[in-house]
Formats: structure tokens, sequence, C-alpha cells
């Protein structure tokens, strides 16, 4: 039986994991292009597009480290120290990076200290998330219960790559937000950056494709070989649609358009990573089945997940519209 | 570097430091956003400007506190793999699920409402703005209970089985969440949380009444916080000593090491120990100066009943006697204290100087740190009275830990101690120089921002025609 509990699971920790990099990619975007700002003012106005908004964008990612805990306890207990030094050094840099949000505006001296932090942490967030992907596509030894590989196995070439990669494309999500967010002459800074940002984002996503399959046989196997490679072929396809959308939403000055346009590229690029992973939870070795929770485990927390999760999209989209529109320049409350 | 250590060592030295970073946030902010949402109450029934000004004051000063309880918790959701991944393997189908529970009926909706009760009261209009205050609140109030289910079941284990590769699986939810010691310790917390709170209200509105007696911001938050000392104090000592009976019913050993009873007492009588250096190795308490029989009484045993002291445990599975035993009695000590500036502003209420009292209010201003180190004192006590246990009696903490090596650990450990002492010492400067600030700053142009870039702002001048009494 295919869908069973596991696999339900397996789709909403999935689902919150996206959820979280679209949301905190934008936020964690705009810390990424924080030193091309042109004033301090800009800065402001830049940190206050997301200040309402960035401490529930994170909680995802809380959702996604304590869901897999909750339901693949053996996955968590493999890849957590698999990816030992990236996660912590993800910590560190949102523990800088968090606060900057409240200590920026409490000091004039350290003012520049903060936006550095909140910049590096943005920065080194993006790059350790994208390693630790990188790291997963790449598999993850164990051996029983536990991770076998060694201390550095999640530096390589490959994941170095992918987490230059996810900088740009993070960077990419910030200026099409700041796009939305703002008028006049920071409007128009970002989206005028959003076209490089987006060229080196497609190509480096049409690199990491092309370099994934030689990762591993399955994932050569699932999207080169025929008839197969006649349904992943939508993905590309589906890529460069959505690209051509982006484009046209920047050239025609169009607010809303390049970022959803954005996000979409990033839904699609996680789609065919889902498509490359099932049914494993850890390549290449471990699949969903066999790092799941007791059904007791699953149901007990799906029962609460399938209310709760509906009503956190209802307030957190509601929490959105409170803030919709252009920022006003002199709002918040520093 | 680390060489001398064990992995094991510095894995719970890191546990234990970033943990009490972490609760220092949400001790504070369990507390404030209950308070905030009360303040806000009061503005929207009473309309006294008073209340609002206090709601946006203290507002900022849970923002950045907030702000510091989160990112100290994410380090603290990632650790149980990183450090602890065998201790996740074994534990996670049923620790897992608290925590995710913990995640979509708190966090979410702390961080979700959290912007709206920030920067929304304008966008919203007051009554939806008084729901997203009241709903952070409740989220606090949510987070401790499911984090308190959690390490409560790691004390008082139950409802569960375990399976042949040794993981705990659930039997029955309901035992697991309401474990035997949850309803105490759930208690014994949010209580401690409201007394911290009170106590740094207390301090911050003592601090301005010295500085300025007619400030009505002052006056009422100091009023509101000693109101608090003196209803919850003493709930707080009774709900602590419930707590001890629920522990000496299922963690015995640890009320040995909190009461630093090395020796069995087979015709009662036991003493309760007010001082003295245990001494693990020659496994008996040094100086110690007790009283005979009390110990029973505390226990509510009669006189003669027997105890049974450490001497009935194996080494190998006493805790360290001398951290519990201290620790108890730092909080112990506090929470005396604490009841007696509680007692103390109530006599002066009866007397008609409670804002004339200057020595009520230096000693206020000297106790606002007082709930921090009592949270902080009572965590020691009683996570470190469960070794060497992660979960009590069924998994040591030796075999809990990550396969990591001791320079990983260590490593990430002086990482830690490094950032979170220069962002967390940073944040505690931020946060004392706001509650330097006056509530209300009537100048337009001087609001909320920081009037000097360090260094503490200086009191206001006291205008004569501002000292008529009765404001």
């Amino acid at each position: 039986m295919i869908f069973d509990l596991a696999f339900i699971w397996a789709g909403l920790i999935a689902f919150a994991v996206l959820v979280y990099v679209v949301l905190d990619g934008f936020d964690l975007g705009v810390g990424i292009l924080f030193p091309f700002a042109r004033s301090e003012k800009e800065r402001d106005v830049m940190m206050n597009t997301v200040a309402p908004v960035w401490d529930g964008n994170e909680t995802w990612l809380i959702l996604g480290g304590g869901g897999l805990f909750a339901v693949f306890p053996l996955a968590y207990a493999v890849v957590m120290p698999a990816l030992y030094i990236p996660i912590i050094l993800m910590l560190l840099a949102l523990v800088f990076r968090g606060v900057a949000f409240e200590y920026r505006w409490r000091t004039q001296r350290w003012k520049g200290f903060w936006s550095v932090a909140f910049f590096g942490g943005s920065v080194v967030a993006a790059f350790t998330q994208g390693i630790a992907l990188g790291a997963l596509v790449q598999g993850i030894e164990f051996e029983g219960r536990a991770y076998s590989g060694g201390w550095f196995d999640w530096l390589t070439p490959f994941s170095v790559f992918t987490g230059i990669a996810l900088i740009v494309g993070y960077a990419l999500l910030g200026a099409t937000w700041i796009n939305l967010k703002t008028a006049g002459a920071l409007q128009a800074w970002n989206r005028d950056a959003a076209k490089p940002l987006a060229l080196i984002t497609l190509v480096m996503i049409g690199l990491v494709s092309a370099l994934t399959p030689f990762q591993d046989a399955v994932y050569f196997e699932r999207w080169l070989s025929f008839p197969g490679s006649l349904w992943t072929a939508i993905v590309p396809i589906l890529v460069a649609v959505i690209a051509y959308k982006l484009f046209t939403g920047l050239r025609d000055g169009f607010d809303l358009q390049p970022f959803l346009m954005a996000n979409a590229i990033f839904v699609v690029c996680f789609i065919g990573i889902g498509i490359s992973f099932y049914p494993h939870i850890v390549p290449p070795g471990m699949t969903i089945q066999e790092a799941a929770a007791p059904n007791s485990s699953l149901l007990f927390t799906l029962v609460g997940a399938g209310i709760l999760v509906p009503i956190i999209l209802i307030y957190t989209g509601y929490a959105y519209w409170v803030f919709r529109g252009k920022i006003d320049e002199n709002s918040g409350y520093h | 570097m680390f060489e001398a250590f064990s992995a094991e060592t510095l894995a719970r030295v890191q546990f234990a430091f970033t943990v009490s970073f972490h609760i220092i946030f949400p001790a504070f902010s369990i507390g404030l956003a209950s308070y905030l949402a009360v303040l806000n109450g009061l503005w929207l029934w009473k309309r006294n400007p008073v209340y609002k000004n206090l709601f946006n004051y203290w507002k900022k000063i849970f923002a950045v506190a907030f702000g510091m309880g989160v990112v100290s918790g994410i380090v603290m959701s990632y650790q149980f793999g990183t450090n602890w991944s065998v201790f996740s393997d074994r534990t996670g189908p049923i620790l897992g699920p608290l925590m995710a529970y913990e995640v979509l009926s708190a966090f979410f909706l702390e961080a979700g409402f959290l912007g709206i009760m920030l920067f929304g009261r304008e966008k919203v209009g007051e009554k939806l703005h008084m729901f997203a205050t009241a709903m952070v609140a409740f989220g606090t109030l949510m987070s401790a209970t499911w984090i308190l289910s959690v390490n409560s079941w790691m004390h008082t284990p139950d409802g569960f089985l375990i399976s042949e590769n040794g993981q705990f699986l659930p039997l029955d939810w309901w035992d697991i969440v309401f474990n035997p010691s949850f309803p105490y310790r759930l208690t014994h917390m949010v209580l401690a949380a409201y007394l911290t709170t009170a106590f740094v209200v207390g301090a911050v509105g003592a601090l301005h009444l010295l500085r300025r007696r007619t400030d009505p911001e002052a006056r009422k938050m100091f009023s509101m916080a000693m109101w608090m000392a003196v209803i919850v104090t003493p709930l707080q000592i009774f709900a602590g000593h419930e707590h001890g009976l629920n522990t000496l019913e299922h963690q015995p050993v640890k009320i040995m090491a909190m009461e630093g009873h090395y020796e069995s007492h087979p015709d009662g009588w036991t003493p309760l120990y007010l001082f003295g250096i245990p001494n693990d190795a020659e496994q008996r308490l040094d100086y110690a100066v007790g009283i005979p029989g009390l110990g029973n009484l505390i226990f509510e045993h009669p006189l003669d009943y027997p105890t049974e002291g450490l001497d009935t445990v194996p080494d190998e599975d006493q805790p360290p006697v001398f951290i519990v035993f201290w620790s108890f009695r730092v909080m112990v000590g506090l929470g005396f204290l604490m009841l007696g500036v509680g007692a103390w502003s109530a006599w002066t209420r009866w007397r008609g100087t409670f804002y004339e009292a200057i020595w009520l209010h230096r000693a206020s201003v000297v106790m606002g740190p007082s709930g921090f180190v009592a949270v902080l004192a009572g965590w020691i006590t009683t996570e470190v009275g469960r070794q060497p246990y992660t979960v009590y009696g069924l998994l040591r903490t030796s075999d809990s830990l990550s396969p990591v090596d001791a320079p990983a650990v260590g490593a990430s450990l002086m990482a830690f101690i490094v950032v979170y002492f220069f962002v967390f010492g940073a944040g505690t400067f931020y946060l004392l120089r706001l509650m330097s600030q006056r509530v209300n700053q009537t100048s337009p142009d001087i609001t909320d921002g920081p009037i000097r870039t360090a260094g503490i702002t200086p009191a206001p001048q006291l205008k004569p025609d501002t000292l008529a009494p009765g404001e």
C-alpha cells in the first residue's frame, strides 16, 4: 500500500520544507542583498518589509526538523550527525541574523555591525542549507541505526556548488520580494538586480540538474531512461515556461508576477528533487517506510497536523494580508 | 585540545549551556506575554492611557527577549539530533510527536500573531489587535505545556513499551502526555515564569519610582508587580512543595540528593539539613547542620517513619549530589526572599507608604534578576537530579550520545559559548537600556529610539513642580 501514513507524512514534511524554502527564502534573500543597498534608509526599508513575517517563516524550519524527529526519527538520527558542521554553522548564522531584526534598531554605533550580521547570517544560512541539500542528494552512509560516514563527507565540489546556487536563488527571491513590496528607486534597483540573478539561478539549476543523475544510478535511471523521461521531461519544460514569465514580468514592470514566478521555479525544482529521492528519505539506502516511527506515533501526530496546519495556513495568510501592499517607509515601531 | 574530555562530557556541557541560556527567555516571555495581554485588555476596558503606554513600552522589551528566545530555541530543536542522535532514535516515536504539537499549536501561533501585536494596532483595529495579543500569550502557555510534557516524560516515563531495537513505542498517549510529574512541573514552571516577570517589572517600576516618585506608569507597574509577588509567591511555594512530594514518590533518589541524605534513617527522625558540603567520594555530608525530625515532617511522614538514603543506591546510579543539593537551596532561598519582598510591599501598602518606601524600591531593584536565578537553579536541581539517565531509570545519558568525536563537540561548544556571550550579552545590554528609559516619553522626536549610543540613559531631571504629593 503506497498511501499509508508514512507516505502521507513524507508528503507533509516535504510540504513543510518547501513552505520554509519559499517563505524564509525571500527574507534570507533580503539579507543577502543587504550590502548592495545604496543607503542606510534603503536597508531600513528592506528590513521592515520582512520584520512582521520573518519569525513565522522561520518556524517552518522548526517544523521540518521537529517533524522529522517526530515521524522519521531514524532519518533524523542519521542525517543530523552526518551534517553536523553545516547544521551548527546554520544555527549560529540564524542566531546572528534573527537578533539583528531587533538589535539593529537599538544602537547607532553598532548599527553597521548588526547590518553585517544580518547579511552574513543570511548568506551562511543559505549556503549551509544548500550544502545540506547537495550532501543529501549525494547520499549519506549509515550502518545499523547510526551514521557511519566521516566528518567532512558533506564537503564536496557538488555540495559547495549547490550551496552557492541556493545563495543566488534566495537572492532572486529577495529581489522579487522587494520589487513587490517597495516603490521608486529601491524597487527599480531590485527589478534590475533580479534579471541577472534569475539568469545565474537558471544556469546553476541547469548545471545541478545535469550533475544530479551522475550522483547515483537510481537518479540516472529515473531521469534519463525511456519512457520514464517522457514524464520527467515535464520538469525542465515547466522551468522554461516559468522562466519566460519571470523575465517578461520583470520587463513589463509587474509587481507580483516576478515574485510568484521566482517561487514557482523553486517549487518545480523541489518537485524534481522529490522525483529523484522517492521512495527514499535518506538516499541512497533508507526508505520512507524504514525510517518511519510506529503507526500510533504517525496517527497521533497526523490528527493534530490535519487540524492545525490548515488553521496555521489561514492565520499566516491573514498576517500577510494585514501587511499587504507597498510598505510605508515610516512604518515599524522602532 | 579536547582530548582531556569525553565526547559525552562535552555534549552534556553543550546541552547544559545552550538550554540554560535558552530557558531564561521563555521564562521571561511567558510571563511578559500574559502581562501584555492584561495591559492591553485594561487599556481597552478602562481607556486609561497609562495602560497603553505600558503596553507599548513592554512590547519592545518583549520583542527583543522573544527574538533571543526564538533563535536559542532553534538551536535546541536541532541539538537533539546533532549530539544526542541515539536518544533521538530511541525516544523519537514518543517525544517527537509532542514536540511537533508544540510547533504546530504554539510556535506558529506566537510567530503568526507576533507581527500583528507589534506592528498592527493601526492596521487591524483594537479588537483584532487584542485578539492577536491574547493569541501570543496563549501560544507561550501552549509551548510551555508541550515542552514540559516532554521534559516530565523524561523524568517519569509512562504509557510506553520498548521494542526489540530499543525504541520507546507509544502505548497510551493520554498516559504519555499526562505523565505523573507533568501537572506539578507545568504549574511550578508557569508560576515561576509569572514570578520572574513580576520581579523584572517590579524592578523597572521601582527604578523609575526612585528617579521620579510621581511617574504614573512607574507607579502602576510597580503596584501590579507587587500584587503578583504577594499572591503568586505563596502559591508557588505550595506548588513547589507538592512537586517535591511527587518527586519523592517517583524519583526518590533525586530527593535524597536534594536533601543531602547519604544515610538512611531506619528509625525515622530524618533531619532537614540547612547546611552541609556534600562529599560524594566519602558518601557523607560534611559540616552538616540539620534539624532532626523536620525532614520527616516536610514529606508529611510521621516522625518515626523510616527513610532511605543514598547508601541504598549503587554509586553508578547516583546523581552528582553537590550540584543538586546547592542549586535546590539557591532556588528555595530566593523563593523565601521573594515572599519577604511581597510581604513587605503588602505591609507598606497597608501603611499607605507604598510609593514612598525607598528601601522597598531599592530592594525590588536588587531582586529584579532573582526570578531568572531561581528558575535556573530549579532547572539544575531537577535535570542534574535526573542523572545518570536521560529517560529516568531506562536510558542512560552515556547510551544516548551521537557517534560524534570530542573535538567536534568541543569545537561547536566553543563556538556556541563565544557567539552566545556576544549575542546575548549585547541583547541584555539593549534590554537594560530599554528598561532604563522612562515609559512615557513626551518629546515626539525621541520617542523610543536610543538616546545615546552607549551607557545608561541618564535619569530625567526632577522638576520641583512635578514632586507634588499625590501626583
